[in-house]
């Protein structure tokens, strides 16, 4: 049943989706973009402390995949989680809140961008641990089996993150019981200052699937219709109880790792001909023109719409308080 | 003398000792792009070229493979990034690392360094912040060595390299960038010898690492207050010196620690014990240890700057005492 891979490409006819599909796949990805340009301009400012991770030219997948998830399905994100945890739908206010360090947070100022976590929403927690989640993943699709429910449990990793131990005790225990996980490989071609060829023995971390019996997708991760259809595919068989698979979305990181890497490792160069030819959100625009399927106009006001939310919610959070120092001492033990 | 960084220091530590001995080698990740996450290892791939590694992420190999190459004759040293990050290779060292040359019956040492970047900097809260090395401290077989500048970077970090044993070196990530005197030439600095700083008739103060460099802060305050401190760099968390702090306490009468670890179970409690154990006759007031609060790193600067260990809550501990 796990033979190599398959690659999958968008199949619907664009007249096929839903509208409110593809408002969503371009409220989220534009979303994404401007709250991390926020961010990246405020870190810059001195206003964000601590260490932040962009995912900007990865919008595609988050979008995408959570496109396909219910509030009540969980994630697993990574140290580049803030795309992961809107596309789930948490409040951006506390969101950007807890960038800044502030009581209003949706960790109240505790965590931060490694450390931000929105459990209402079913965002199970950012990692500063690379490989921290797919363990715990399997453990809320490990509960969601025992409940009897047909949620499912998205594990997203980096490449890099493929080469952590807790990868194969993750996906073996996960084909052996069965649980509808998705292992949601974004591979974005570096790890840190490392290109993950010299470090990963296949280029294809979805060549792996077969090594633990599930099936393994490939598709072009900045193509938002190919990896809402690929995980479509992929969830819908895991809510039918037939298990896990890893998805492998190809992207590229356009942003240095963290916000103020130098990037000696590649040049400018590289990275604008990547954005100029791959940009998941240009391509979702030209694709709804062509088809007629939706209008500038209504691309713009969804994308004013988000611009005023996102404007009151850096207000909000360059406005509320630092949280009192007694809080140290707060929520260590029930 | 010469002034120059503690990163400085550890890198000049690195090529003389790799090009005395060529056994030894280098694993970690992003060190030959990057030279290091905190440039701790610039130029070390220029000059030694497949003898610096960078690996996939993957600290159980890192630290299991190391251990492995040691058996096999080599004398590893691997970068663990952070020093957070030794949770997830727990086992490789305190399983295997630590107890192969015991357990084997002094078949073959396991002569390998684990270094690890700690500490608070730049608000990295929980998972990038930590001071783990009292976790060490209660294994048996490790050595535990923790500089608070760069002529101690240099000097512990060869004797590091040196050793026959498995050698923990914790580098505070504040200090990368801090300068300071080290000696021109060869300079080594024994494993497992404190070192008295200053002397002073009041009260010891032990300390180490970054927060070394605040209770030297907090001792110059004392000072102008009429208090006289004796300050001592542990430098090895393990074996623990207890000499040189037993013969200070029983000239001082007095007992402060001061480390920027949870205090709770930390490396203050071992040695507030020893002397409690050895020397509590000589005790003119109770001991007091100053060391973080019993949470993980808070993100918030609020939160943080409350957490962290200053030069005044040294003080204000030590002025309790008298
Ligand atoms: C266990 C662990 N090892 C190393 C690191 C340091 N680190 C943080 S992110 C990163 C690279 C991760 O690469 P990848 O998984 O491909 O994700 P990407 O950053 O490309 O999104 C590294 C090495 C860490 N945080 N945790």
């Amino acid at each position: 049943m796990c033979a190599m891979p398959e690659r999958k490409e968008a199949v619907l006819p664009l007249t096929g989706y839903d509208r409110e599909a593809l408002k969503f796949f371009y409220e989220t990805m534009v979303k994404i973009r401007n709250f991390e340009l926020t961010v990246e301009k405020y870190f810059f400012e001195g206003e964000i402390p601590g260490f932040v991770h962009l995912y900007i030219g990865e919008e595609a997948i988050a979008t995408g995949v959570m496109a396909n998830l219910r509030k009540s399905d969980y994630i697993q994100s990574t140290h580049r989680g803030h795309g992961h945890t809107i596309a789930k739908g948490a409040d951006l206010k506390h969101m950007m809140a807890e960038l800044f360090g502030k009581s209003t947070g949706c960790c109240k100022g505790k965590g931060g961008s490694m450390h931000i976590a929105d459990f209402s929403v079913g965002m199970l927690g950012a990692n500063g641990i690379v490989g921290g989640g797919f363990t715990m993943a399997t453990g809320a699709a490990l509960a969601q089996k025992m409940q009897k429910t047909d949620g499912v449990s998205v594990a997203f990793f980096g490449d890099g993150a493929s080469n952590r131990g807790t990868f194969h005790e993750a996906a073996n225990m996960a084909a052996v019981w069965k649980l509808p996980v998705i292992f949601l490989c974004e591979n974005n071609q570096w790890a840190s200052t490392t290109p993950y060829l010299t470090t990963t023995s296949v280029a294809d971390i979805a060549d792996r699937a077969q090594g633990y019996g599930m099936p393994g997708v490939i598709v072009d991760g900045n193509d938002v219709f190919a990896v809402y259809e690929a995980a479509k595919d992929l969830i819908d068989r895991a809510r039918r109880g037939e298990g896990p698979c890893i998805l492998e979305c190809k992207t590229y990181r356009i942003k240095g790792h963290f916000v103020g890497d130098p990037e000696m490792y590649r040049t400018k160069k590289e990275v604008q001909q990547v954005l100029e030819e791959t940009d998941p959100i240009p391509r979702f625009e030209k694709k709804v023109l062509d088809a007629g399927v939706m209008t500038r106009e209504e691309l713009d006001s969804i994308a004013a719409r988000v611009n005023k939310e996102l404007n009151e919610a850096l207000e909000y959070a360059r406005t509320s308080p630092e949280p009192e120092v007694s809080a140290l001492f707060e929520g260590l033990y029930v | 003398m010469k002034t120059i960084t503690f990163s400085q220091a550890t890198l000049e530590a690195m090529q003389e000792e790799m090009r005395r001995d060529e056994r030894v080698f280098v694993l970690g990740e992003d060190i030959v792009r990057q030279g290091g996450i905190f440039g701790q290892f610039k130029g070390l791939p220029d000059e030694f070229g497949s003898r610096i590694i960078d690996t996939p992420i993957s600290e159980t190999a890192i630290v299991g493979a190391s251990v492995g190459a040691a058996l096999a004759g080599m004398r590893p040293v691997a970068d663990m990034h952070f020093a957070d990050f030794v949770g997830v290779c727990f086992d490789e060292i305190y399983n295997q690392m630590a107890k192969i040359y015991y357990m084997f019956g002094g078949q073959k040492p396991v002569s390998m360094v684990l270094r690890a970047p700690d500490g608070l900097v730049n608000q990295a809260a929980a998972q990038h912040s930590q001071s783990v090395e009292a976790f060490f401290l209660h294994i048996p077989g490790l050595k535990v060595v923790i500089p608070s500048n760069p002529a101690d970077a240099k000097g512990l970090l060869k004797s590091a390299i040196r050793d026959d044993n498995p050698v923990l070196y914790f580098e505070h990530k504040q200090l990368f960038p801090v300068k300071g005197e080290v000696p021109e030439g060869e300079h080594l600095v024994p494993i497992g010898k404190a070192k008295v700083v200053k002397e002073g008739k009041d009260v010891t103060l032990v300390s180490w690492s970054m927060t070394m460099n605040l209770a030297i802060k907090a001792a110059q305050t004392l000072e102008k207050e009429g208090i006289s401190v004796e300050l001592i760099d542990l430098r090895t968390v393990s074996p623990l010196d207890k000499e040189t702090i037993l013969s200070s306490v029983e000239k001082t009468s007095r007992l402060a620690i001061a480390h920027e670890a949870v205090k709770q179970g930390g490396v203050g409690a071992e040695i507030s014990a020893i002397v409690a154990e050895e020397a509590l006759d000589c005790l003119d007031a109770p001991i007091v240890r100053v060391g973080a609060p019993f949470t993980p790193v808070p993100f918030a600067r609020s939160l943080e700057q409350a957490y962290r260990i200053t030069p005044e809550k040294i003080a204000a501990g030590i002025r309790g005492m008298m």
